[in-house]
């Protein structure tokens, strides 16, 4: 531009453009504006020398002090263990039965349990323990497969239920008593109407009690009280696993569905399992 | 913007009033600028009855501002020995004897309104004393007044201080005042958090640095706050911050003492000489000493204005002149309007403290008072709190029961320990077990709760179908104490699965 023109009605510059005889004055930027905008520039460019910036073809520039968020990660889970690790160390000495007698380790063990309860199990057992439809039992209830003591329950979790992956599984096999041709169809409906009349619903049958004595009582006990080390349901209460009617308990001794669960000891720490355990067993059906 | 300038320069030299004209240019229509700048108030020393009146009361509260956080009160171990305590981290308030519970917050409520009602009652008696003596607006603004006058002396010395160009001995009085109030605001901040904080442990650790950086960052707001509203703000608090001066006039009626100028004596005014005669004239002499040594800078000869916090110190003022000139004294006094006008006329004049507006104020207050009192001395030292759990609703157990779960919380508000026994009424064959203290369920269980706490239990309660009433049966738990057969009764909720015939007719309505 040829020098500057100046409005002679305000004294300030204008732009030098006209328009229609329309000039345009050019009012400078507010002074405290400049500045913030001239600090951020500064800033921007120690931003990016001090952290993770500029990409290279291969990798990025790391910055100077060697911040990343997966280390910010590492680090803060670090402080997390280190700010539980009293309380580890107190739940990990002590037994279960200590930790269930001591008010405050139960409180700690059942506060954390339920968080590792609502991240690993509820999937299938649901929130709070509650169950879910197909075979998913009930925790909350005082009905138990394989033992609702805690140190019973503690086992189950570590090494969970017929899975491949750990030896001491517990494991346990139904006949099918149906589908191997065992016992015919008639056979299966009388057991189902002796098996009925165990909890009290419906009339008994001598055919179907001599059945149940030669084929089931053998694991599910004479009296059909079940047995907890083989993972015999109760059959004389009233929480049915695969349903209470005729036709469940029929479809049952045909062709029985067996539930999983898989071993967890190499999920969970030996501390995080005995609070899941505790949890459990705080649910109120804990024997 | 000129016209302005020159108004708020001719008003710095009559000063009189906030950013109106004087009262020589009063054949003008006066300029009322919409955003007027602050014209400052150089308040000029005065001596009477009501400063004493002032400084008496000034020394009273700032005393107990100050002590008060200092006295101890023994409540024996585990308790804080403050005997005014908002402990917000144990979560109680402490009065003397009296404990607080975050439940009882309430009571907050009626102490405010008596503070409300109190606050109408007497400016409906006596107009602005809360303004004019007693807000703490009021008491700091007149301390640092006071402080300023120490050290740059009185009106004249300060406005010539203020108009002299930057010197050293300027400066060190400015950098003298400004630290003297940062301290009496710091020990205002801080004596404030003492109300929040055990005082002794306040004052060791703030030296300490061991504070944490929250009280630290409320001192220095409370400082802060105290330094820019008592030091710069002054009355611009009460001009433009403070709701009250706007409605007050509201509880004034025609006898509600005031500070009031006697036109009818005082007019026409006029410059006099020792001595002269005031036949055919007015007592005033039109000194200015009244607006002098006004702390909002109003000229209270204009009428009663919002601007105006009935202070008195204009009556010291102008009593001083009219002694000098022998003259009656009182020509500014603190009368109520009914009497000013029987005066005028020769009249009687009285003062009417019953009327129906006191009654209704008196009324009220001693209806708040009442039920506070009674509140207060009856109150339950015990309490339940009971939340069912929500999932699961209800568990249905192997031999056909439904148990529930709940969490009892006892809350235990005397400093003692507690033993008590719970049990169930409405829910035939009920039985309750405690999660790590009764497993075993039984028809009661014996709960501790250690003295001045809550007791947190997992409670499940089962109960026999038969003794259900379908998804929904109220039952009561009734807990009593031990020791002194104090006893409580919570009406609680039983869920269970809906009844056979309950989702017949359920399906039916469906269908």
């Amino acid at each position: 531009m040829a020098g500057k023109e100046v409005d002679a009605l305000t004294g300030i510059e204008t732009t030098g453009h006209e328009w229609d005889g329309i000039q345009e004055l050019n009012t400078p930027l507010p002074k405290w504006w400049l500045y913030v905008f001239y600090v951020t520039i500064v800033w921007a460019i120690a931003y990016s020398i001090a952290f993770p910036s500029w990409p290279w073809l291969s990798g990025y520039w790391g910055g100077l002090v060697g911040y990343t968020t997966r280390g910010q990660f590492n680090e803060r889970m670090a402080d997390l263990e280190a700010s539980r690790a009293g309380w580890y160390d107190r739940l990990g000495a002590a037994s279960l039965q200590q930790i269930n007698d001591d008010p405050e380790l139960l409180q700690i063990a059942t506060v954390g349990g339920k968080v590792i309860f609502g991240n690993n199990c509820a999937p299938c057992h649901g929130t709070g323990g509650t169950g879910r439809p197909g075979g998913f039992p009930a925790l909350v209830d005082d009905d138990w497969l394989w033992g609702g003591s805690v140190d019973e329950i503690y086992k189950t979790i570590q090494h969970g239920i017929r899975n491949d992956t750990d030896t001491d599984a517990r494991i346990s096999q139904m006949p099918a008593f149906g589908a191997d041709a065992m016992l015919t169809s008639a056979q299966i409906a009388a057991v189902a109407d002796h098996v009925l009349a165990l909890s009290g619903q419906g009339a008994d049958n001598a055919e179907g009690a001599t059945l149940f004595a030669e084929n089931c009582a053998s694991c599910h006990g004479e009296l059909g009280k079940g047995e907890p080390s083989l993972g015999a349901p109760n059959l004389t209460d009233q929480i049915w696993l695969y349903g209470s009617t005729r036709q469940a308990i029929i479809n049952q001794i045909t062709k029985p569905k067996m539930g999983v669960m898989p071993s967890w000891a190499h999920r969970l720490s030996d501390v995080e399992i005995k609070q899941v355990a505790t949890y459990v067993h705080s649910l109120g059906g804990g024997q | 913007m000129a016209s302005a300038d020159a108004a708020v320069a001719e008003s710095k030299v009559t000063g009189t009033g906030i950013g109106v004209p004087p009262a020589a240019s009063a054949e003008e229509t006066p300029k009322v600028e919409l955003f007027a700048n602050r014209i400052k108030v150089y308040p000029r020393m005065v001596a009477g009855y009501w400063r004493q009146v002032k400084w008496a009361v000034v020394a009273t509260l700032l005393g107990l501002y100050y002590i008060a956080p200092w006295i101890r009160w023994d409540r024996g171990a585990n308790a804080p020995d403050q005997a005014l305590l908002v402990d917000i981290a144990g979560r109680r308030a402490y009065f003397f004897g009296l404990e607080i519970w975050p439940q009882e917050v309430y009571y907050l409520t009626g102490l405010l309104i008596i503070g409300a009602i109190g606050l109408f009652l007497v400016t409906a008696w006596a107009g602005r004393v809360w303004c004019g003596f007693t807000c703490p607006q009021t008491v700091w603004t007149d301390l640092f007044m006071w402080v300023e006058r120490q050290i740059e002396g009185d009106r004249n010395a300060r406005i010539r201080l203020d108009k002299a160009p930057f010197s050293f001995d300027k400066a060190k009085k400015k950098v003298l005042k400004h630290g003297a109030w940062l301290l009496i605001a710091l020990a205002t901040g801080g004596a404030w958090i003492m109300y929040f904080y055990d005082a002794p442990t306040l004052v060791r650790e703030f030296f300490t640095g061991e504070l944490s950086s929250a009280v630290y960052s409320f001192i220095f707001l409370f400082t802060a706050t105290t330094y820019v509203l008592a030091g710069w703000a002054r009355e611009q608090v009460c001009i433009y911050m403070c709701p009250w001066p706007r409605f007050q006039g509201a509880m004034f009626d025609e006898d509600s003492l005031i500070v009031t100028y006697e036109e009818w004596r005082g007019e026409p005014r006029g410059g006099a000489r020792k001595g002269q005669s005031f036949e055919g004239r007015g007592d005033c002499v039109d000194c200015g000493m009244c607006w002098q040594v006004c702390p909002t800078g109003v000229d209270i000869r204009k009428g009663q204005q919002m601007a105006c916090i009935g202070c008195g110190l204009c009556i010291d003022a102008c009593n001083g002149i009219m002694q000098r000139f022998g003259r009656p004294p009182e020509l500014i006094t603190y009368d109520s309007i009914n009497n000013q006008i029987a005066r005028s006329r020769g009249g009687k004049t009285r003062i009417r403290l019953i009327r129906p507006r006191t009654i209704a104020y008196m009324v009220v207050l001693a209806a708040v008072a009442g039920i506070m009192t009674f509140s207060l001395s009856t109150r339950a030292r015990l309490e339940v709190n009971v939340i069912p759990d929500r999932q699961p609703l209800f568990v249905k157990l192997s031999d056909g029961a439904i148990r529930n779960g709940y969490t009892f919380k006892i809350l235990n508000m005397r400093r003692e320990p507690k033993s008590y026994m719970l049990a169930t009424d409405g829910l035939a064959g009920a039985e309750i077990s405690v999660l790590g203290h009764h497993n075993e369920p039984g028809p009661y269980v014996e709960l501790a709760v250690g003295p001045d706490e809550i007791g947190t239990f997992k409670l499940f309660v089962r109960a026999p179908a038969e003794s259900l009433t379908g998804k929904l049966t109220n039952f009561d738990f009734y807990l009593i104490d031990q020791g002194t057969r104090e006893s409580i009764r919570y009406t609680a909720v039983f869920n269970a699965p809906p009844h056979r015939e309950e989702r017949a007719a359920a399906a039916g309505a469906g269908s």
